[in-house]
């Protein structure tokens, strides 16, 4: 992925001893081309941020000022009664607790487990290993939406509805996730794990200290996608719980642009309340944004 | 016995005990997500296969003895009893058809040109066009929702814009003519007369309503960066070589994109696809978030029709039905991509390279199924 970080220059520069392609690279008609893509480009690029902005710049507007002027980025008068009123008149502070528990739960249960079985399905020899393998491929497969009615059975008849127990635990362990871990410790040479072999380390030993710490940056892959996974989650928890203090972010907000809060619009209120629960993924991603961008590939390779 | 396997076995034969203390922390080591895949995922979709041929109403456990086999009756109800739960289910299924049709060629399309252009090898800026692309990926499909219907809205955005050219906007969310009526209010006889699943052919023909075509560009803007990504990935790992040759031979970019580029990325654009059909399929968040199903009933979709009549209606064993209709649709749909889409002849010396590009291309392919499976359906 090195050709990304190369800045146009460093390009140029490799691609010099061809003088032919660099000729027909800078005629008009090419540079035409390359200043048409750029225009584009920057268009399309607009038409993707600007919903964003015009999100934030909303959320701290009145509300005849959003329906008066939903095109402007500057507010006529500058109001923070939205978010005053999401973090002292309503249970927003309660959706966020509850969204924060469950992700920072569910991350941590997916980095262990995941790992532990992709580890196991990678290195360790074990009969049924195949059958295991394939079970998890066959899971992938089933649409999460098909499967709404029945989660909600089976939580039930375990008596974990409107519990944290039944929100979390599900979520727990997802066979992707396995998918991914299983790939990356079947590309690191098995040579240091059997040096620990010899030296007498169990398995769970040498999954622990030698294994893992090598595994940082598949690890990284599947913290961004289980955060992201789980903060965003919504069916799960509408089918897990019905009790308002277990209201997630997702469900709560869903429940808010359906006018719950009060009559009117309200335009100002939900955008803001969208645009905060936006903003701990926005931070992962800035964070992580150059694995992020290249988590399809970094699964596979390093 | 391969050679392979024979040395497997002769290296576990060396070291028994510890293959056999392998074997032990290698199911301890999967026991966990064993337990919860098969508790949370095989056991539920058991339970469900049951509760869609029984008449259980939600009250007390689906397994108790007051609950009785009732056979096919409940998918009778949704597919041939000719009432309102087939009417509804009719309406859902075209309702999500023409959003799968408009949104899957248009989602490739939109990701495969914006992968291409940002993957120029000239191009500055890069990292702030794949951000730009991407970053509506990642948030919450209902904090999305909650922009459109403002966006949308009558006096939102996107009808300001249209007023620009003297055009009045509709009311987009609360619009439910079809879109290819072009603002007939009635057909023809032979259309409005004969019916499919409870919906008159006029129907069926005349496209997503007004409200779900906003839904639609909501699918495309989400999932164009993530589809985006995959893209990229393959285009990066295609071999210059190739492109180099043709361009000596003197093909024009257009040759070299349709003879040389798209080939080579067919399993990719495959990978696409199936996940873009399986994706659309699922249409819930939004329409929970958003409309409810309405105006009209033209943004209902099987997947929200099986939560309301199971949830709200308590008719369980309906709900269950549709589910497992939806999973059939589902694989179906998979199945006739894969035979649309199948390779066809390649001459042998072109294939030689093809073949080569595509080993690469399908590892990725399979990791970027296995993300996406479980993380993309959020967006799609």
């Amino acid at each position: 992925m090195t050709t990304i970080a190369v800045p146009a220059v460093g390009v140029d520069e490799g691609t010099a001893p061809k003088p032919a392609s660099r000729r027909e690279r800078w005629t008009p008609g090419a540079l035409t081309a390359q200043l048409l893509i750029y225009v584009l480009l920057i268009a399309v690029a607009i038409l993707y941020i600007f919903p964003f902005l015009i999100d934030v710049a909303t959320s701290f507007k009145t509300e005849p000022d959003a329906a008066a002027n939903p095109l402007s980025l500057v507010p006529q008068t500058w109001t923070t009664a939205a978010y005053q009123r999401l973090f002292f008149n309503s249970d927003f502070p309660i959706w966020f607790k509850n969204s924060a528990i469950v992700t920072v739960l569910v991350t941590a249960g997916r980095v262990f487990f995941d790992s532990l079985a992709g580890y196991a399905l990678a290195r360790l020899h074990f009969r049924g290993r195949n059958v295991v393998f394939a079970g998890l491929i066959a899971v992938m497969a089933v649409p999460n939406v098909v499967l709404l009615i029945p989660k909600f059975l089976v939580i039930n008849q375990l008596s974990i509805y409107d519990t944290y127990a039944g929100m979390i635990i599900p979520l727990l362990a997802d066979a992707a996730g396995v998918f991914i871990m299983k790939n990356f410790f079947e590309s690191i040479p098995v040579s240091i794990e059997e040096q620990a072999r010899i030296d007498g380390a169990g398995s769970f030993r040498i999954f622990w200290s030698v294994v893992l710490p090598m595994a940082r940056p598949a690890l990284i892959t599947i913290i961004i996608l289980s955060f992201q996974g789980s903060w965003n989650e919504l069916a799960h928890f509408i089918v897990s719980t019905q009790n308002p203090d277990l209201t997630t972010l997702t469900k709560g907000v869903a429940q808010l642009a359906s006018g719950q809060l009060s009559q009117g619009t309200q335009y100002p209120l939900k955008l803001a309340a969208g645009a905060i629960m936006t903003i701990p993924v926005a931070i992962v991603f800035f964070i992580f944004q150059r694995r992020i961008l290249n988590a399809s590939q970094g699964a596979v390779k390093e | 016995m391969t050679a392979a396997t024979a040395a497997r076995a002769r290296v576990s034969r060396r070291r028994s005990g510890v293959s056999r203390g392998q074997a032990l922390s290698g199911w301890l080591f999967t026991a966990p997500v064993l337990v919860i895949l098969g508790l949370f995922l095989l056991i539920p979709v058991l339970m469900a296969a049951w509760v869609s041929v029984s008449d259980w109403t939600g009250r007390g456990s689906p397994l108790s003895p007051g609950v009785h086999f009732i056979g096919a009756q409940n998918y009778g109800q949704v597919l041939w009893a000719g009432g309102l739960s087939e009417r509804d289910f009719g309406t859902a299924l075209k309702n999500n058809f023409w959003y799968v049709i408009l949104v899957v060629p248009i989602q490739t399309v939109v990701a495969l040109a914006l992968a291409l252009a940002v993957n120029r090898r000239m191009l500055r800026g890069r990292g702030f066009f794949r951000t730009a692309f991407y970053f509506p990926s990642v948030t919450s499909s209902v904090a999305i929702t909650v922009l459109w219907l403002f966006l949308f809205s009558t006096t939102g955005a996107v009808n300001a814009v249209i007023a620009w050219f003297g055009v009045k906007g509709p009311n987009w969310f609360n619009a439910p003519a079809g879109i290819f009526h072009f603002g007939a209010t009635s057909g023809p006889a032979l259309l409005t007369g004969n019916t499919a699943l409870g919906v008159s052919w006029w129907d069926w023909l005349g496209g997503p309503s007004i409200a779900m075509t906003a839904f639609i560009i909501l699918a495309v803007f989400t999932t164009g960066g993530t589809f985006m990504l995959l893209f990229l990935a393959a285009l990066q790992n295609l071999s210059g070589d190739v492109e180099e040759a043709a361009m000596v031979d003197g093909a024009n970019s257009a040759q070299r994109f349709f003879r040389v580029t798209l080939p080579q990325l067919r399993p990719t654009l495959f990978t696409v696809i199936t996940l873009g059909l399986i994706g659309c399929w699922q249409v819930f968040d939004q329409i929970y978030t958003g409309t409810h199903g309405n105006p009209s009933k033209t943004t209902l979709t099987p997947a929200y029709l099986s939560y309301t009549a199971a949830f709200q209606n308590n008719q369980w064993g309906q709900g269950a039905a549709i589910a497992f209709i939806l999973f059939v649709i589902i694989i179906v749909f998979t199945i006739i991509q894969r035979v649309v889409l199948a390779e066809k002849k390649v001459s042998k010396r072109r294939m030689g390279w093809i073949t080569r590009a595509e080993r690469q291309a399908d590892t990725n392919g399979t990791a970027a199924i296995a993300v996406q499976g479980s993380y993309g359906e959020q967006n799609s």
